[in-house]
């Protein structure tokens, strides 16, 4: 009991508790926290992850703005429903470069980190303008004026240099043309768009993606956004997706 | 004061309550002062056996973080694993109609009521997860996306067209053998005049409405433009996706204002091509699930 007499010491010193407190949750801090600085164990890298274009990025941010995730997930949970409805389960590097990222909480409406490819860009047009007209059960609100609304693409460059900061591999060259590529995905072959290609793999999608020839909406940029999610991972050629071990 | 069973230590005066005969803290604040029952018993207990829980935890399931990586646990317990062993559990009540399913063709699957049955159950399933997003839950479409219950088929209604439709797509470039046929905007890129292209929307409205009386004007230029791929009586061609125009039956409005529209820019409806997303038995399922719907041919 000896020790226990002694907690009266602690009790009666602030100073000395506050010491005691820092000391008991650091300790829990530590061991919950160093291991996620060898990022490595944590997020296992996976083949075909690039960032995002600079127009999909600019749809990204309009589906923060909007608030989607309040009611989409982009976060499919390894278990045996989800998968067969929404595909292969997420993986921590499909997200990595989502800051913040999307995972969500909440499914008023599906799930949709492997949206993209799954419907054309006319549906998803359509369904942004009047959610009613395909889905007649949908309680989805209308984005109709992402129609009319030119997407800001002045300053991706520096929404480039920021991501940069904190991981994000954008080249100096991405920067530099951050706005052209933009234009350039959104008009797809009616530019030259080799340099965007060049700068973002072979495997993006370049093309009029609200059907409205000359301008760059919000539209175009929330559709370029939604049409690439989840679909960077090829998942039947990668090699180094964990699989079950043994 | 009344005695209590842990006597109290020499220099410790242990303050007991008058009124209840319960041991307090000892602490005083202007009087008042916190008696200082003992904690449930019960309730201990549960706390007792919580601990003895989570040390049989740490050492079945993986738990502790380490420098490199996490102990694993004995039990070898990770959520991929419980996954396939779930996934597997499906298959193995499934194989037995799986593997009848994947070796047996169309015409077997259609003269196997039990394997039918399988087929369009599992169809139905998969059409309402990917399908029913464009083509409506009960799969009577909506405009731009085509009502699969009836017998108005663009690439064909065999179970075969639909097979190689879901496959590959309609005009999904990322598909080298997705279906592919272009319209030409008549009036956007100049081929037709205003008036032709009225006239020829008129004599399209006759096709089907009996009522309306178009001229021959209007006929030509149909002749000329249009039966390539709608065909001579504009009954269309399946091979080229092109409608049938004379069976009342439209795809994006039959008025005047809407067909003008369509002869003016065109149409191209796109549809994703499955095959990279779906598995084989699954794009066969939902071909059997379409076919069945009331259309098939």
């Amino acid at each position: 009991m000896k020790l226990l007499e002694k907690h009266e010491v602690l009790e009666k010193n602030s100073i000395l508790l506050l010491i005691g407190i820092i000391v008991v949750v650091l300790i829990g801090g530590i061991i919950e926290i160093i291991p996620l600085f060898r990022k490595e164990t944590v997020i296992e890298p996976v083949e075909g992850m690039r960032p995002y274009t600079p127009l999909e990025l600019a749809g990204y941010n309009i589906y923060l703005r909007e608030g989607c995730y309040n009611c989409h997930s982009q976060h499919i949970r390894p278990l045996r429903d989800e998968v067969t409805r929404y595909g292969h389960y997420s993986l921590a590097a499909e997200s990595m470069y989502d800051h913040p990222f999307q995972w969500g909480s909440k499914r008023t409406g599906p799930d949709l980190s492997r949206v993209g490819g799954k419907y054309s860009d006319e549906w998803h047009v359509a369904h942004l303008i009047k959610p009613q007209s395909v889905v007649p059960e949908s309680i989805m609100p209308s984005y109709s004026f992402l129609m009319r609304r030119a997407a800001t693409i002045s300053d991706l460059d520096k929404h480039l240099k920021t991501l940069r900061m904190i991981g994000v591999p954008y080249t100096e060259d991405m920067i530099a043309n951050a706005e052209k590529d933009a234009v350039a995905q959104a008009t797809g072959d009616r530019v030259d768009t080799s340099g965007f290609v060049s700068r973002y793999g072979e495997k993006v999608n370049a093309r009029d993606f609200d059907g409205q020839q000359h301008t760059v909406t919000e539209m175009d940029a929330l559709v370029a956004y939604l049409q690439v999610l989840g679909t960077m991972v090829d998942f039947k050629s990668a090699k180094n997706i964990h699989m079950v071990e043994e | 004061m009344t005695k209590n069973k842990t006597q109290p230590k020499k220099d410790i005066k242990k303050d007991v309550d008058g009124l209840s005969g319960i041991e307090t803290t000892g602490h005083d604040w202007d009087g008042l002062k916190e008696l200082n029952n003992p904690l449930p018993r019960w309730w201990l207990w549960v706390w007792f056996v919580t601990i003895i829980w989570s040390i049989a935890y740490f050492v079945l399931y993986p738990a502790w973080p380490t420098i490199a990586n996490a102990t694993k646990g004995t039990l070898g317990y990770t959520q991929y694993k419980e996954l396939k062993e779930s996934q597997d559990e499906i298959e193995m009540r499934q194989a037995a109609y799986l593997e009848r399913f994947e070796k047996a063709s169309f015409e077997d699957v259609m003269n196997d009521p039990e394997l039918y049955a399988f087929a369009s159950a599992g169809g139905r399933t998969a059409f309402m997860d990917n399908c029913a997003t464009c083509h409506g839950t009960g799969a009577t479409g909506f405009e731009g996306y085509p009502n699969l219950q009836d017998d108005a088929w663009l690439w064909g209604g065999s179970i075969d067209d639909i097979y190689t439709t879901l496959k590959h797509g309609i005009r999904w470039d990322e598909d080298y053998d997705t279906r592919v046929s272009m319209m030409p905007a008549f009036g956007k890129d100049g081929i037709l005049t205003r008036d032709e292209i009225k006239s020829v929307v008129h004599y399209v409205m006759s096709l089907s409405d009996k009522s309306i009386h178009a001229d021959v004007a209007g006929e030509t230029i149909f002749m000329e433009n249009c039966a390539a791929c709608h065909a001579d009586d504009g009954k269309g061609l399946t091979d080229m996706g092109a409608p049938d125009l004379s069976d009342a039956i439209w795809l994006y409005g039959g008025d005047e204002h809407k067909l003008y529209e369509t002869v003016y820019y065109a149409r191209a409806g796109v549809m994703p091509a499955w095959q990279h997303r779906l598995d084989e038995n699954t794009l066969r399922q939902i071909s059997v699930y379409v076919h069945q719907l009331g259309g098939g041919e």
